[in-house]
């Protein structure tokens, strides 16, 4: 009996093991990637409501039987946090349901039915038809808000002390994205550059965007180009990286598996891969240029490259279509911005295999890219 | 009885001066139940059926809006008991659980607040997934998503009043980004450029951090400066732009249909 309960022990610690080591940043972020594209791929088979439901069942599963490791549940069930299972349950559910009338209206469009939206002549008074749901949906909400008061408290902590730095320091659970940036960029770029293309690039959606179709009705078919890059955005740089920041970032913002212990004596990461050693010293075998400019001419050059070659080469292959219809401002404007959200995830994949700091490093200006 | 004191009321003059019109019952009346009512005319007197399915719009634009004035009305109660100091916010805060009666006001406002963020986020997903910034209402996208941000400065200052621990150092670390802004930060790129006779411009003193906290650090000017922005500036400019964007919508087209 001891024997037994022993190795089902030992068992549930490996699996534990297991998964710890799968939430580690570069599988988290590969098998969150991998997810994401496949899920986009099979999407009529994905949102059939017999899968979504045995999958809902499972994760949910899953996440009960988590919260009986202490560990986890610590960090799931603390006040501040409770928010963002919150929206992760949501989001899954509400992709779910957009998916699933996508997938309707595609089969539909596809057979020559008519689509779910369909009957733009088919209207109905505001009073009472949408005065009275938006009565009802204000009389739930009211009560959501006020059970979900009562149930937790709002959490307050120690006063504040300038001296008592609490580690880790996290920023608002909403720019725990950003936060997680700075892991691989300077502050300049995740917390100022970053964040400002973020917010001009959503307003440019509308004029860069000139595929008529698919305009007021769900559909994947019809604008894969757009809603792919629109939901890599979202879900994977800002949804997954928040998660990833809120429950698996610890003291020294080093990483923590879901069923590990917060450590504080775990000392933080170092970072010593510099691209002017690589291809200076590592390379060519030569010592590093005097002057700062030389020294960092092949990052220059390498950056330079990518931000100009780049759009020049996506027009003469994948974007040779796309180019043509939306013109010359709009696919210029088009390449910074996905060049720049696409600098994320290639700077990612540079620390995880080469353990790379800076691609140019001008630590004489604070110009470190 | 009950009927005879209810017409009793539709037919008295004060009944007769604020609702213009008769019972919305058949079509004329409920049309003008919504043209003749300030709060109501922002919709229109008729809307696409599949687009007031749930399914549609999952109804988080109206949802956001609620939260929101959910926050102004808590907010404006949780100002009666709090006072933007140092030697006081934490300790009115503390009170405020201790002593008021009903002493939801602050969860409510909290968990209001990050509802709200997750509300607004999830009407930024449905108006992506259904196209519904595509031609005519292009426009009214940018206004959305200079919403978003202001929605996201509100929860922000409103972050640093508590005045304990999470507040002020989750302001820290927020706040040490506006350092590094190019050529407005001190610790940004180009900045050191910024000079006149060997004397920098841009420094600890003067940059965008120090704009923002009124000081080199997250003190007593910084939590003045966070309380009027978050009671005052900000709401007053969401509302404008909440006007505006409610406004598009009818303009527009109303809730977005296949064209």
């Amino acid at each position: 009996m001891d024997s037994i309960l022993a190795s089902s022990t030992s068992t549930l610690e490996s699996v534990k093991h297991f998964i710890n080591v799968a939430c580690e940043p570069h599988w988290f972020m590969i098998i969150s990637v991998a997810a994401f594209f496949i899920f986009l791929i099979g999407y009529r088979f994905w949102t059939k409501p017999a899968v979504a439901a045995t999958i809902a069942a499972l994760v949910t599963l899953f996440f009960l039987a988590s919260c009986l490791d202490d560990n986890f549940n610590k960090i799931v069930t603390k006040a501040d946090n409770v928010p963002i299972v919150i929206m992760m349950v949501s989001v899954a559910f509400l992709l779910w349901l957009a998916f699933r009338q996508a997938a309707i209206n595609d089969e539909r469009m596809e057979k020559g039915e008519p689509l779910l939206e369909a009957g733009a002549d088919d209207k109905v008074l505001v009073w009472p038809d949408l005065v009275y749901s938006e009565l009802i949906a204000l009389v739930l909400c009211t009560a959501l808000l006020i059970v979900w008061a009562i149930v937790l408290r709002a959490p307050l902590e120690q006063p504040a002390n300038p001296n008592v730095a609490p580690n880790p320091a996290k920023a608002p659970w909403y720019f725990l994205g950003l936060q997680e940036m700075l892991v691989y960029f300077d502050p300049w770029l995740a917390g100022v550059v970053l964040p400002g293309l973020i917010v001009v690039g959503l307003i440019a959606i509308p004029y860069m965007d000139k595929n008529p179709r698919g305009n007021g009705y769900y559909t994947f078919k019809e604008r894969k180009f757009a809603i792919t890059s629109f939901l890599f955005g979202f879900i994977i740089l800002w949804v997954v990286l928040i998660i990833f920041g809120t429950f698996l970032r610890g003291p020294n913002w080093n990483f923590f598996g879901p069923y590990e212990f917060w450590d504080h004596n775990r000392p933080a990461a170092l970072l010593n891969t510099e691209f002017h050693d690589l291809f200076w010293v590592n390379l060519l075998g030569r010592p590093l240029p005097g002057h700062y400019l030389m020294r960092e001419l092949p990052g220059i050059i390498l950056l330079g490259g990518y931000f100009l070659l780049g759009p020049l080469i996506m027009k003469a292959t994948v974007f040779r279509k796309l180019s043509r219809d939306i013109g010359f401002m709009r696919y210029s404007m088009l390449c910074v911005l996905m060049l720049f959200m696409l600098l994320m995830p290639i700077k990612m994949v540079l620390r995880w295999t080469l353990n790379l700091h800076y691609i140019v490093g001008i630590t004489e200006w604070f110009l470190n890219v | 009885m009950i009927n005879q004191f209810g017409n009793w009321i539709r037919e008295s003059q004060i009944w007769g001066s604020i609702f213009r019109h008769g019972v919305p019952r058949d079509r004329r009346t409920r049309a003008m139940a919504i043209l003749s009512n300030v709060f109501l005319h922002l919709h229109p007197v008729a809307v696409r059926k599949s687009g007031i399915r749930l399914s549609f719009t999952w109804c988080m634009g109206g949802i956001t809006f609620f939260l929101f004035l959910v926050e102004i009305v808590t907010g404006v109660l949780l100002m009666f008991y709090y006072r933007p100091t140092v030697e006081y916010a934490y300790f009115d805060i503390q009170g405020l659980r201790a002593h008021v009666t009903l002493g939801l006001l602050r969860e409510l406002h909290r968990w209001g607040a990050h509802a709200m963020v997750i509300a607004i986020w999830l009407h930024m997903l449905r108006v992506f997934l259904t196209g519904s910034y595509k031609p005519p209402r292009e426009f009214n996208w940018s206004v959305g998503v200079i919403l978003l941000v202001l929605t996201l400065l509100l929860s922000f200052t409103g972050y640093l009043l508590p005045w304990d621990q999470l507040a002020m150092w989750a302001i820290t670390v927020g706040s040490n980004m506006a350092r590094a802004t190019p050529g407005a930060g001190s610790e940004g790129p180009l900045s050191a450029f910024i000079q006149i006779g060997g004397v920098p411009l841009v420094h600890a003193g003067d940059d965008a951090r120090f704009g923002l906290l009124a000081g080199t650090f997250v003190g007593p000017n910084a939590l003045l400066r966070f309380y009027v922005l978050h009671c005052v500036f900000i709401p007053c400019v969401v509302t404008v732009l909440l006007a505006i964007h409610f406004w598009r919508i009818r303009k527009d087209g109303g809730i977005s249909g296949p064209l």
